[in-house]
């Protein structure tokens, strides 16, 4: 399977603090990983640092083989990786369609953009395909602001979604959504996910989820990837369950 | 091209102002030539404000189209001036351009030719904000708003000092022909009025368009969220960038309009409680339409004249008044007064 | 030689009387997080105020060097009462709003203000002066320095405002109030959230940032002609100082007062045609080397 995303030896210090310390990972094409660690683990900022949103002290990201470690989360975009946020970030304002217009405008206005599957049809097509992806249908004209919490986190996943990724970068899609909602909201996504054909990274709290829905595991704690592999053997492993998911996993 | 609601009234207002304009008494006349000089201004100002930024310095465009648009020749003597005193050749070519430019169009034209004012307002101003712009771009809030108010506050010191372009007292101007046909006293105050009117709305016709266009739309998105306006693969600065300009084309026009319209031109027009009357207008009418800076401006330029002819020391304090009013209870401008009721009515 | 003299020291005496109106501009930019449009109508009451009261004494035929304590009262009068009705009867309502709204809002109090000095004191110019000429102004005599002659009475001015930084920076550092203001200027929702009375916090940094306008007022009112619009030309200035020193900081004030302060002496006295320029352009320039100002706060992560 060829490598899509690669870390090598990523450090990142603020005066004192060692946000992440040594992170060395290859991410293989189609893949579904999981990111768990207790906040402040680093999770976050391997993200800020692979969209571009942060500079690491020293090391270099690699996408697809081309060294994008100095570009900015404008430039990474366009090349293919997106993210969405522990917040969701959207247009308060704007409607719901407008706030998915606004990606697909910009893919449609042209530039250098990736070369993942193209959005079909005219823009407004392309927007109602997404809307019907994501169950978003229904909130269609309603404004950002209004939303309830599971219907801005899937709103903040289409935005990430409609700007053709090849990488998706999730940071706790599921964070404030009622637990009958989680398999649902995880559900809809790795449907949009396969049929876009994209390579899924995401941060998450809830074990179950993260058995379900990963083929791979990296555990984050003190900046450091303390344990990495398949979901049953790294939630099994000891340093893992004592610094992630044992005593010291707060249920969020 | 789908013919929206806007466009249509455009075109509505346009025909009445034309139609009915001339038959008005000259007081009304005065006060809706006066309104629409300043409501395209304040469109620039909504252009600004849909971005998210507010300019408290937009009277630096105000005054420099208006300057352009009456003192291009002695400007374009003074580069040349300053040209020929450095000794330099490459500066001298390029500083002799400016001159060259206006000997030729006034020679085509005529002096004071109301197109050739306006060309020039539009590349004076156009050029300043595409060079002003780099700068400000980076900039939001506070300091966007301070920034723009000190580029204003330069042009009006220098004004000021200027004795060549007549200092506090500024001086008067006479438009003369339009596209080369000389006019003379009514045929001259019909066109003037015509000018205004199409100026005015044709750009609001073309404001609206460009705010329906794909960077238009990324305008109120970069208002709302300039981070994730980013992670869509857009610039945030091209956008402000380019909205800037725009703004500062239209206050040029409006401050052209403005000096052709009255005859008189003077630093106070870069002074920042000018700008500060352009945001006034520009929070009084809101955001929501293309034509509401237009509607604000009448209003604003309403009560003015007669709160000032009522009692002269009191209609700051009324206007201080009604912005507050606005401000807590109407954050939408008047405009989203207007549209309450209509959605009542419907 | 004798000129750079003169612009050290006219720069010197411009820089205390911009001081005394900044200091109270970024102070309660910094606590309140706004820009008050208006502090330039409160610097224009504290003048006007003064003529009157020292008007009143002057008539009583009351000594002429007692005029120093109207000019005092003045300011405090204005501080105390323009400072609570402003910030009680109407900034109070408006907190959490948008910073732009809230300059808004100063922008339309300043609009206000201006129209009620004219309603009460008239359009004519006024002078601090007694029937019979005095003025606390020629009153202390002059000094000389180094060959030129200065009227005393900038000494005053250059004393008022370092005891006014001395004054603030101790009480900013060493009292529990000044510990409490300076928490609030850092994150007011923690500040809020450990009990910290903000609502009182704005209270009296309001009234007392309108005081030290109402001060500069006050002791600028005997060396000017008092008129409508000094607020107006006061407040762009004031801006200037306080965006180069960097909003809400102390000692940013300071030196942007120095700063401005020489550049327009400099002017004056070199390039007397680049004088209302000059202010505007080293702000322009400060802005675009750092851009929050001199003293500036470091950025938060957002995401």
């Amino acid at each position: 399977m060829a490598i899509v995303l690669e870390a090598k030896g990523l450090n990142k210090t603020f005066g004192a603090v060692t946000a992440a310390s040594d992170i060395n990972v290859a991410v293989e094409k189609d893949s579904v990983v999981g990111l768990i660690g207790s906040n402040g683990a680093g999770k976050t900022t391997f993200i800020n640092m692979v969209t571009g949103y942060l500079k690491p002290t020293s090391g270099s990201i690699f996408f697809a083989g081309r060294d994008i470690t100095a570009l900015s989360p404008r430039l990474i975009t366009r090349l293919g990786i997106c993210r969405s946020f522990q917040i969701p970030q959207l247009f308060s304002s704007l409607t719901v369609y407008e706030n998915v217009m606004t990606g697909v405008g910009v893919v449609f206005s042209g530039g250098g953009w990736s070369d993942a599957s193209p959005l079909e049809g005219t823009p407004e097509q392309a927007v109602e395909t997404m809307l019907e992806r994501f169950g978003l249908t229904a909130y269609r004209d309603k404004k950002a602001n209004v939303l309830p919490e599971g219907v801005r986190k899937l709103l903040d996943i289409a935005m990430a979604m409609s700007v053709k990724p090849k990488i998706l970068l999730l940071d706790e899609p599921t964070s404030g959504v009622s637990a009958d909602e989680k398999f649902e909201l995880m559900d809809m996504v790795m449907e949009a996910v396969r049929a876009q054909g994209v390579t899924v990274l995401f941060v998450e709290h809830d074990m179950e989820i993260v058995s379900r829905y990963t083929q791979r595991v990296l555990a984050f704690y003190e900046g450091r990837i303390i344990a990495d592999g398949e979901p049953a053997k790294v939630l099994e492993d000891p340093e893992v369950r004592k610094y992630v998911t044992g005593e010291a996993h707060a249920a969020h | 091209m789908k013919l929206d609601r806007t466009t249509l009234t455009i075109a509505a207002v346009t025909v009445v102002l034309l139609v009915a304009g001339p038959l008005l008494p000259a007081w009304m006349m005065s006060l809706i030539k006066i309104s629409l000089c300043y409501g395209i201004v304040v469109l620039g100002m909504l252009v600004l404000m849909r971005t998210g930024l507010v300019s408290f310095g937009h009277g630096l465009y105000y005054c420099l189209g208006a300057y352009a648009a009456a003192a291009h020749d002695k400007l374009a003597n003074s580069l040349a001036e300053v040209g020929d005193a450095s000794g330099w050749a490459l500066l001298r070519g390029i500083l002799r351009l400016p001159k060259m430019l206006v000997d030729a169009l006034t020679g085509v034209f005529g002096p004071y030719d109301i197109a050739v004012m306006l060309v020039f307002s539009v590349v004076v101003t156009g050029l300043t904000a595409w060079i002003l712009g780099f700068l400000l771009r980076k900039y939001r809030e506070i300091f966007f708003a301070m920034l723009s108010l000190a580029f204003s506050m330069i042009l009006y010191g220098s004004l000021v000092k200027s004795s060549a372009l007549g200092s506090t007292d500024g001086f008067n101007i006479a438009a003369r022909s339009v596209f080369g046909a000389t006019l003379e006293d009514d045929s001259l105050r019909q066109t003037i009025f015509v000018s205004i009117v199409a100026v005015t709305m044709l750009s609001a016709w073309l404001v609206n368009l460009y705010l329906r266009t794909h960077r238009g739309r990324l305008a109120e998105a970069i208002r709302d969220n300039e981070l994730r306006v980013e992670y869509m693969g857009a610039s945030v600065r091209r956008t402000i960038h380019v909205n800037y300009i725009i703004s500062a084309v239209l206050a040029g026009l409006g401050g052209a309009l403005m000096a052709i319209n009255i005859g008189h031109i003077d630093p106070e027009m870069a002074y920042w409680t000018t700008s500060g009357e352009f945001v006034f207008i520009g929070i009084l009418a809101g955001t929501g339409s293309v034509l509401a800076p237009f509607l604000g401006a009448l209003i604003f330029e309403t009560i003015r004249s007669f709160a000032y002819e009522y009692s002269p020391n009191t209609w700051q304090m009324a206007l201080g008044i009604t912005m507050l009013l606005v401000i807590l209870f109407l954050p939408g401008g008047l405009w989203s007064l207007f549209r309450k009721m209509r959605g009542k009515a419907a | 030689m004798v000129q750079l003299l003169a612009v050290l020291i006219d720069g010197l005496i411009y820089a205390s009387w911009l001081f005394i109106i900044a200091v109270g501009l970024t102070l309660i930019y910094g606590v309140m997080k706004i820009l008050n449009i208006a502090h330039g109508s409160l610097y224009a009451l504290g003048a006007f105020t003064s003529v009157t009261f020292t008007s009143a004494w002057f008539a009583h035929g009351y000594p002429a060097m007692g005029s120093y304590a109207m000019l005092a009262l003045a300011a405090v009068v204005v501080g105390l009462v323009a400072g609570p009705v402003i910030e009680r009867g109407l900034l109070r309502f408006l907190y959490g709003k948008d910073e732009v709204v809230l300059v808004l809002v100063t922008y339309a109090l300043f609009l206000i203000l201006e129209d009620l000095i004219k309603l009460v004191w008239g359009v004519d110019p006024l002078f601090v002066q007694g029937p019979k000429g005095e003025t606390p102004y020629a009153l202390l005599g002059n000094f000389s320095i180094g060959g030129l002659t200065y009227p005393t009475y900038n000494l005053l001015l250059v004393g008022v405002a370092i005891v006014t930084a001395i004054v603030l920076t101790w009480v900013l550092a060493r009292t529990r109030a000044g510990k409490l203001l300076i928490a609030v200027i850092h994150d007011r929702e923690t500040a809020a959230a450990m009990g910290i009375d903000v609502g009182r916090t704005y209270f009296v940094t309001f009234t007392l940032g309108a005081m030290l306008a109402a001060v500069g007022g006050a002791l600028t009112a005997p060396t000017v002609s008092v008129v409508t619009g000094m607020g107006a030309e006061v407040i762009v200035i004031a801006f200037a100082v306080v965006v180069i020193g960097g909003l809400g900081s102390l000692p940013g004030a300071a030196l942007g007062a120095v700063i401005v302060g020489l550049v327009r002496a400099a002017s004056i006295h070199y390039r007397p045609e680049l004088e209302l320029f000059a202010v505007y352009f080293v702000m322009a320039a400060v802005l675009i080397v750092r851009p929050k100002g001199l003293f500036s706060a470091a950025e938060v992560r957002k995401i």
